[in-house]
């Protein structure tokens, strides 16, 4: 190990909330890796979809059999653990994906500026302007059911912030001198591109896209509890919670009779959007060069 | 100018960098200069900020600002036209041909890369050599530019550097190819004072080691009193005197040059004020009709509206002034 990443290692766990967003990412990651583990699926059964554990629509409270209680005649504590994996897979690749296309866009109309940089920021501008849910819903509404509609609607709708982002910072890199004494050198504008203005640019862009990570699940989990997404009994925690829509007000004077079936999905989104957040934190203070000291 | 062809290696011929406004007014940044380099020698291009001498190194490589654009001219290095040359094949004319130092080593260094992987990027695209190779050779030029430790300082990043070892390690970048000419500009404004000696000490030391020539760029009169053997003066974006070293400092004839120089301080006269030159450069989307120096010169007649000619005064000594005569005149009563 270099001099160099051994000094990030030691920025990174100086830094309680480094720390803790990062130990809260390993959890989740555990629960998503071991799900089979945890909550065995029944053989056979396709592993994603929450089986059917009781006749009675009614929910029930928190028990040793299901120890997160049952909602919609599935138990919750699988679809928590199951809807794990559902939202890393969301979160992965509608990140991932947004980001690349953010990333070729914005430098193109960053680096090349004028008229490219005109037209492609104003196709941006008209994504943006359509309100995200909204556009994700009528969209995912077109395409139909499925859980790679979605991710494929919050892909279409999300790529305009990278690439905002990096044509920002593109435009600030290079006017550097740095950019000019490579051209000087005789370096092509695809490598000036690659090798000299993007890796002095890409970091804002890298934080916030696995802060986008978090935000993202809870809108694919928006859209599954207006019922759009995953189909029906699909391990998501956005599908847990549309179970619970007709029983969070409780019961006649015990309002938190049914607090299980909100609090148990609800927390785990919490905790994964807060890890995505406290981890994007950290990447921000330790990677971005032009904060090193 | 008067020498014969073939012992100059860059003449830069009337070449004229435009820029375009938002307005679309067009902005004469550079406006016909001409001057040449013959080899071994180094010519030093002096003036105030904003007079186009950066603009007129880089329109050589054809590197000019996306809003700026080559009009007119020509720049023939060792008997080919650069301008004409398309893209790709003038790729392999920068850097290996000629190089570029800048004045914020701070900046023109990327500070996601270590020095070594800098300077190794830059030979392995010019020379056919192995990553091993070029390791060599990046250690052999941090050693010739007077870094200690070169192995060391090949793996640090440039924050990691002073100020001085920035631009030593930017004139190893620079000078790995060989580059038969070198562009300086303004390779000491950034540095301190004793740490500039020493690198214009190192610089004239390469100079002859590898026998290149070098444009120095600078405001400085210092640095070209110690550094060069021809002048070149210019004034927003044309040249408006040239001459050799002595002759400039001896004899200059443009009213701009004397401005300059007087208002260089100086220990060896009593001086209670530092001389200036009146008033600014002119905006260049608004300079003057003729002598674009107008409205700042003693000398101003009607006869400055038309655009004063070039004209030879004695040994390769040009000035472009309608009152070159009278200036010299007045010189000798003066106290300069």
């Amino acid at each position: 190990m270099n001099r160099g990443s051994k000094r990030w290692f030691k920025k990174f766990f100086s830094n309680f909330s480094a720390v803790l967003g990062f130990v809260l990412l390993l959890f989740f990651l555990g629960v998503a890796l071991f799900a089979p583990y945890i909550a065995p699926p029944k053989p056979g059964r396709d592993a994603y979809m929450m089986p059917i554990v009781t006749w009675s629509s009614d929910p029930i409270p928190p028990s040793r059999e299901h120890p997160f209680g049952v909602a919609g005649k599935r138990d919750i504590f699988y679809g928590v653990v199951w809807g794990t994996r559902t939202a890393f897979r969301i979160g992965i690749i509608v990140t991932i994906s947004s980001t690349l296309i953010g990333l070729v866009i914005g430098s193109i109309a960053g680096y090349f500026g004028h008229l490219v940089d005109e037209l492609l920021m104003r196709v941006t501008d008209i994504f943006m302007a359509v309100p995200f849910l909204v556009a994700a819903l009528v969209l995912a509404t077109i395409l139909g059911a499925g859980l790679d509609k979605v991710i494929i609607a919050l892909i279409v709708f999300s790529w305009m912030y990278p690439a905002r982002l990096i044509r920002g910072n593109i435009l600030q890199v290079k006017e550097e001198q740095f950019v000019m004494a490579a051209k000087a050198l005789g370096v092509s504008d695809l490598v000036v591109i690659l090798r000299h203005v993007l890796p002095n640019s890409i970091f804002p862009v890298l934080i916030q896209a696995s802060m986008r990570m978090g935000s993202l699940v809870i809108t694919a989990a928006a859209l599954s509890f207006l019922g759009l997404g995953a189909p029906q009994g699909y391990a998501d925690w956005g599908a847990l919670l549309n179970y619970a829509r007709n029983w969070m007000l409780g019961s006649q004077g015990q309002a938190l009779q049914y607090w299980f079936m909100t609090v148990f999905p609800g927390l785990a989104m919490v905790l994964f959007v807060l890890a995505w957040n406290l981890v994007g934190d950290a990447l921000r203070d330790i990677f971005d060069p032009r904060l090193r000291v | 100018m008067t020498q014969p062809q073939h012992e100059n290696m860059l003449e830069v011929k009337d070449i004229k960098v435009y820029f375009y406004d938002d307005e679309g007014r067009e902005l004469k940044a550079v406006d016909g200069v001409s001057f040449s380099v013959r080899r071994g020698e180094t010519i030093a291009l002096v003036g105030e900020s904003g007079c186009g001498k950066s603009v007129t190194s880089m329109a050589l490589l054809q590197l000019v600002d996306s809003r700026g654009k080559i009009v007119g001219g020509k720049v023939i290095f060792e008997g080919q036209d650069l301008l004409l040359l398309p893209e790709a094949k003038m790729r392999t004319v920068r850097g290996k041909d000629i190089a570029v130092i800048f004045q914020e080593p701070a900046s023109a260094l990327n500070p996601v890369y270590t020095i070594g992987e800098q300077i190794i990027e830059a030979i392995i695209l010019h020379q056919k050599l192995s990553f091993r190779q070029a390791r060599e050779v990046a250690r052999e030029m941090l050693r010739l530019v007077g870094i200690p430790e070169p192995e060391k300082r090949l793996n640090e990043y440039p924050h990691e550097l002073s100020g001085g070892m920035k631009q030593r390690a930017m004139i190893a970048m620079a000078l790995s190819c060989r580059p038969k000419l070198l562009i300086a500009d303004e390779p000491t404004t950034s540095l301190d004072v004793t740490i500039q000696a020493q690198i214009l000490e190192l610089i004239r030391e390469l100079q002859k080691k590898l026998g290149m020539s070098v444009i120095l760029i600078t405001h400085d009169l210092g640095i070209v009193a110690d550094m060069s053997q021809r002048v070149v003066v210019m004034y927003a974006g044309k040249v408006v005197e040239e001459a050799d070293r002595t002759e400039i400092f001896k004899n200059p004839l443009h009213p701009y040059t004397i401005g300059l120089l007087r208002s260089i301080p100086r220990l060896d006269r009593e001086q209670t004020k530092l001389e200036t030159i009146p008033g600014v450069v002119p905006d260049p989307s608004s300079f003057p009709v003729g002598c674009r120096f107008r409205g700042r010169c003693l000398y101003e007649s009607p006869t400055c509206c038309e655009v004063p000619p070039p004209t030879l005064v004695g040994n390769n000594h040009l000035v472009n002034c309608h009152h070159w005569q009278e200036v010299r005149q007045g010189k000798e009563t003066a106290r300069f």
